[in-house]
């Protein structure tokens, strides 16, 4: 009796260790393929990255607070989420608080991948679920203007997150849950105004990152991608833009309510869509009028059953 | 001097009345209304912004006018009982230090207002100010003390 408890025990050990040893494989950060690795690493073009820079909003969250350069990327700025507080990373040139020492591959990894050079999981807080979809072309354009940026020393806290999210590894779950499958490489960014703003939207835009209601794990449900969410701060709700939310919008009312901040109405946008319209102040005029048409056009999946 | 002295204290005196008869309910009707003007005389800005519209001084001095004659009026339309009610201010205007810096940013929306009135002259000088003075004075206001409506 006691050997076949023993024996019971020895068994029950053994499923625990391999279960434990199954959930750490499938929680293990994987980086980008060694083929997007390579072709990100091929010199990219500054200016042009620049545009990527502000089509991506990436000084919305990682520039210096309190100050209004935006190309100062110190890191720093408080985001709250229901998850706890996120600070986002210096990613000025500096290279030891920055990134001015990584590799462009180092660069994919984090932006497209959600991993950190040294092979860790990056909260989803810095959006690669959008990022991930990028051209290879722009993640490679972006990062060479990112190294002309000034350097800024000195790091962001670290995040205050609650338990059990404050658990790194357990992002890997979270990306088997949520990381979108991605058909990659997408060399250069898609022409034609209908694919250029699908690419701008989902990919650098990353607009339903907070125009998506979110389910209890902080996932998009994606059947009402689009439709409108609270915001992470709990400050008010970032309103349908879809077709329908859309109505009574023209696209040209879209795009320049992206550049000016100005809606039909005479009101100024505000919230955290006034960082978004400093950066797309700066955004060519015919991507504007590609994020508008796309928006215009699309209709959330559950819309259309 | 004794009856100037006498005669300000009257006119303060009749002002904090003024201000204090002001209930909440009424310094919200009146501060989106002053808002509702802002965006009324906005709107023909935006496509002269974007070079959709020919550039037209007489508009924009029109719209700046009334950003000044805003900004002037609205330190005195948020009371602490105009917090809750048809409103999208935030409750943060009412924390912290927050009141006094949204007092300083209506007297910057005035005098940048009373400013871009003499610099303003031409289709250049309206797009290399104009931009600037709407993201401080509107987008950067809202960002921090109006919720997002829907």
């Amino acid at each position: 009796m006691s050997a076949r408890i023993a024996w019971a025990l020895g068994l029950a050990a053994v499923l625990v260790a391999a279960g434990a040893a199954a959930a750490w494989f499938a929680t293990a950060p994987r980086r980008i393929s060694a083929e997007v690795a390579a072709a990100v690493s091929e010199p990219g073009d500054p200016e042009a990255g620049k545009t990527v820079f502000f089509l991506a909003g990436c000084e919305s969250c990682h520039m210096s607070p309190d100050q209004r350069d935006p190309l100062r990327l110190g890191g720093g700025m408080e985001l709250k989420t229901p998850f706890g507080s996120f600070y986002p990373p210096n990613i000025s040139s500096d290279p030891k608080d920055g990134i001015g020492s990584w590799s462009a591959a180092d660069f994919a990894d984090a932006v497209m991948a959600g991993v950190s050079p040294r092979g860790r999981h990056l909260y989803p807080a810095l959006p690669y679920t959008s990022y991930g979809r990028m051209s290879i072309k722009d993640v490679r354009d972006l990062f060479a203007f990112l190294r002309t940026t000034p350097p800024v020393s000195g790091r962001a806290p670290p995040n205050a997150l609650v338990f059990p999210f404050s658990i790194r590894r357990a992002v890997g779950f979270w990306k088997l849950l949520y990381m979108p499958r991605i058909d990659h490489p997408l060399a250069v960014d898609p022409t034609g105004e209908e694919a250029l703003g699908r690419y701008l939207v989902e990919g650098p835009g990353h607009c339903a990152e907070c125009h998506s209601p979110r389910d209890l794990l902080g996932g998009i449900i994606e059947s009402r991608r689009l439709t409108g969410g609270p915001l992470p701060d709990g400050k008010g709700k970032a309103p349908d833009i879809t077709a329908r939310g859309l109505r009574d919008w023209s696209e040209s009312d879209i795009s320049d309510a992206l550049s000016t901040g100005f809606t039909p109405s005479g009101d100024v946008l505000g919230s955290a869509m006034a960082a978004v319209v400093r950066s797309l102040s700066h955004a060519p005029e015919q991507d504007l009028a590609a994020i508008a048409h796309y928006l215009k056009t699309y209709n959330a999946v559950s819309a259309q059953q | 001097m004794a009856r100037m002295t006498i005669a300000a204290l009257a006119i303060a005196a009749s002002a904090g009345i003024a201000l204090a008869a002001v209930t909440g309910a009424e310094a919200i009707k009146e501060r989106r209304a002053l808002m509702k003007t802002d965006g009324e005389v906005s709107k023909p800005i935006v496509p002269m912004l974007k070079g959709k519209a020919p550039f037209d001084l007489a508009i924009v001095q029109k719209a700046l006018k009334a950003y000044e004659n805003a900004a002037s009026k609205e330190p005195a339309l948020f009371p602490p009982d105009s917090k809750t009610g048809d409103t999208n201010a935030l409750p943060a205007i009412w924390e912290d230090n927050n009141m006094a810096d949204l007092d300083a940013r209506f007297k910057k929306m005035g005098d940048d207002a009373a400013a871009a009135l003499v610099s303003v002259k031409d289709e250049a000088s309206f797009k290399a100010i104009m931009p600037g003075f709407y993201d401080n004075n509107c987008g950067g206001c809202h960002e921090k003390y109006k919720a997002k409506q829907q």
